[in-house]
C-alpha cells in the first residue's frame, strides 16, 4: 500500500524511510533533501507524519526529535496583498 | 577521552564540506568536519543558489569564472542532478552612473574571459518579456551564469565525503581552539577534545568568533539578509534578474519556484536569522514594480541567513599571521556558494602543501593590515 505523506511534493512513506536510511535522520535535513514541508501547505500535514516515521525508524522518542523552524507566512499570500498599505512594516 | 585528527574543519556548509571533499579526492582522509547545528544549517542552506561571474574585482571574476566551469562538471562528480540551470544573469542599471560602470565592468569581465554583454533596455526585455523597463537605463547579461539547488550540492559533498571515510559530526559545537605559541594543539568541542595542528575556519557568519578562539583577528561581520520563495510555476523566467540599486535579486528554480531576496540598507550587524515584515512588504513592492504580473503570485515561505561581510566584500583565504596552519575560508560577503568550487580546491592544496592551482595571495587577511585592497562593487541583496 502506498501512503502519501507530503501532498505538495508528492512524497510517500517509502520515500521518507529511504531518506532516513541514507542518513537524513532529522526533520531539518529530511526537509532539505526531499523538499518535504516546503510546499504551499508549509508542512502542516507532512511534518507531524514524518516525525512519527522518524521515531519509528530511529527508535527516538518524540521529545528527542528536533522541531524544524516555522517560516512565515502561515499560508500562501499574494504579493499584491503583502505590498499593500494593509501591511504595517514598522514592527 | 582524547582523539587525533590531521585536519579539523569547522563548519559543515558548502565550503567546509567542499574542502573536505577536495582533501579526500587528493587522497587525504584524516579529517573531521564539525558543525554546531545540522549540515547546511547556515548560509549554504539559506541562499538563492545564484552562480554569477559578472563581478567588478579581478579576484572575484577569476574565482567565479573557474568555479562556474567546475559547477558544470559537478553533476557528474557527485553523481546526481544538482539542478544547475544556466539561464544567465540579467543585471539592470537604473541611472547613468550605473550604466557607465556597467560598460567598464563588461570590459574587465571580457578581458578575463567572461562573455558578458552590455544591453539596451529593449534587449533586456527580449530576455524577460514581462520586465517593466520604464526606469531601466541599460543592462548586462551573461548566459553561462545561472542557479543551482544548494542543498543538493552540500548533501552531495556530504555523501561523497562520508564514502571517503571522512567523519562529519553535526550538532557538535566547538568551544575553544587551544594554542601554544603560534601552534594549534587541539580543538575543544562539547563532545570532547580533538588533538590537531590544522584547523579550517569555514564557519560563515560565526567565523570571527571561531578566529577569536584561536587568538587570531579577522574583520568579518555577520549581517542578516532575507529571502523568500513562491509556489512553483511552469518556467516563465529564464535568467536571474538583479539590481544593485534596489538590492533585489530573483530567479526561477528548476523546480518552478521563484526564489528572491532583497537587502535592507538599515540592517544592523549581528547574528539574526529571523524574518521580518519589512522584508515581506518591501520585497513584494519592488518585485511587482519589476514584473507587474507577480501581483497575483503567492509567496509561500520567507527566511533569513547571514552574509559574512568583509571591508572589501571579498573572501578571506589562506593562513593568518598569529597562528600557523589556521586556514581561513570565510568572509564571502554573500557570494560564498558561487565561488566555492575553486576556493575549496585551493584551500585543500594549501593544507597539503601542494602548488595552488590559482594564486590567492591577494585574498589573505594581510591585505587589511597593509591597507591594500579595493572594494568589490557588485554585491546584491
Amino acid at each position: 500500500m502506498t501512503v502519501v505523506i507530503c501532498r505538495c511534493e508528492d512524497l510517500t512513506e517509502d520515500d521518507i524511510v529511504e531518506a532516513i536510511e541514507k542518513g537524513y535522520d532529522e526533520l531539518e535535513t529530511l526537509k532539505r533533501h526531499l523538499r518535504m514541508g516546503m510546499g504551499p501547505c508549509q508542512g502542516k500535514s507532512c511534518i507531524p507524519l514524518a516525525e512519527r516515521i522518524l521515531c519509528r525508524e530511529t527508535g527516538k522518542s518524540p521529545d528527542d526529535i528536533r522541531e524544524p523552524t516555522s517560516r512565515p507566512p502561515n499560508k500562501p499570500v499574494p504579493f499584491a496583498l503583502l505590498a499593500s498599505e494593509e501591511v504595517d512594516d514598522h514592527e | 577521552m582524547s582523539e587525533e585528527a590531521g585536519v579539523v574543519i569547522i563548519g559543515a556548509g558548502v565550503n567546509g564540506l567542499g574542502t573536505a571533499y577536495h582533501l579526500g579526492k587528493m587522497g587525504y582522509d584524516d579529517v573531521v568536519v564539525l558543525d554546531k547545528s545540522y549540515i547546511c544549517s547556515g548560509a549554504s542552506g539559506r541562499n538563492g543558489g545564484g552562480i554569477r561571474q559578472q563581478w567588478t574585482s579581478e579576484e572575484n571574476i577569476k574565482l567565479a569564472l573557474e568555479s562556474r566551469k567546475m559547477f558544470e562538471k559537478l553533476n557528474e562528480e557527485l553523481e546526481q542532478d544538482l539542478e544547475f540551470y544556466q539561464g544567465g544573469y540579467l543585471v539592470l542599471a537604473f541611472d547613468e552612473d550605473e550604466s557607465k560602470d556597467f560598460k567598464k565592468n563588461v570590459k574587465l569581465q571580457n578581458s578575463l574571459g567572461v562573455e558578458s554583454q552590455y544591453l539596451t533596455p529593449e534587449e533586456a526585455k527580449e530576455i524577460v518579456p514581462e520586465l517593466n523597463i520604464s526606469d531601466v537605463v541599460a543592462a548586462t547579461f551573461n548566459q553561462t551564469d545561472g542557479t543551482i539547488y544548494p542543498f543538493k550540492v552540500v548533501n552531495g559533498y556530504a555523501n561523497r565525503v562520508r564514502e571517503m571515510g571522512i567523519d562529519i559530526r553535526d550538532h557538535t559545537e566547538v568551544l575553544d581552539i587551544v594554542t601554544e605559541g603560534d601552534e594549534i594543539k587541539k580543538v575543544k568541542t562539547e563532545a570532547g577534545d580533538i588533538k590537531t595542528d590544522t584547523v579550517v575556519n569555514a564557519a560563515g557568519g560565526w567565523s570571527s568568533q571561531i578566529a577569536e578562539m584561536a587568538g587570531a583577528e579577522i574583520p568579518n561581520k555577520p549581517v542578516r539578509h532575507e529571502i523568500m520563495v513562491t509556489e512553483p510555476y511552469k518556467r516563465f523566467l529564464e535568467p536571474m534578474v538583479i539590481s544593485f540599486k534596489h538590492g533585489i535579486y530573483f530567479s526561477q528554480s528548476e523546480h518552478g519556484n521563484v526564489v528572491g531576496g532583497m537587502g535592507n540598507p538599515d540592517e544592523e550587524v549581528g547574528v539574526n536569522q529571523t524574518g521580518s515584515l519589512w522584508f515581506m512588504k518591501n520585497f513584494s513592492k519592488t518585485l511587482i514594480d519589476f514584473i507587474p504580473r507577480f501581483s497575483g503570485v503567492n509567496m509561500i515561505r520567507q527566511w533569513a541567513g547571514l552574509y559574512d561581510t568583509t571591508p572589501d566584500a571579498q573572501p578571506i583565504l589562506g593562513t593568518v599571521p598569529e597562528v600557523e596552519r589556521f586556514y581561513q575560508i570565510n568572509g564571502f560577503s554573500g557570494h560564498g556558494f558561487m565561488v566555492s568550487p575553486v576556493v575549496d580546491k585551493v584551500t585543500a592544496e594549501l593544507i597539503l602543501g601542494k602548488e595552488p592551482s590559482m594564486d590567492i595571495d591577494r585574498l589573505s587577511v594581510d591585505r587589511f593590515e597593509a591597507d591594500d585592497f579595493e572594494a568589490e562593487g557588485a554585491v546584491v541583496g
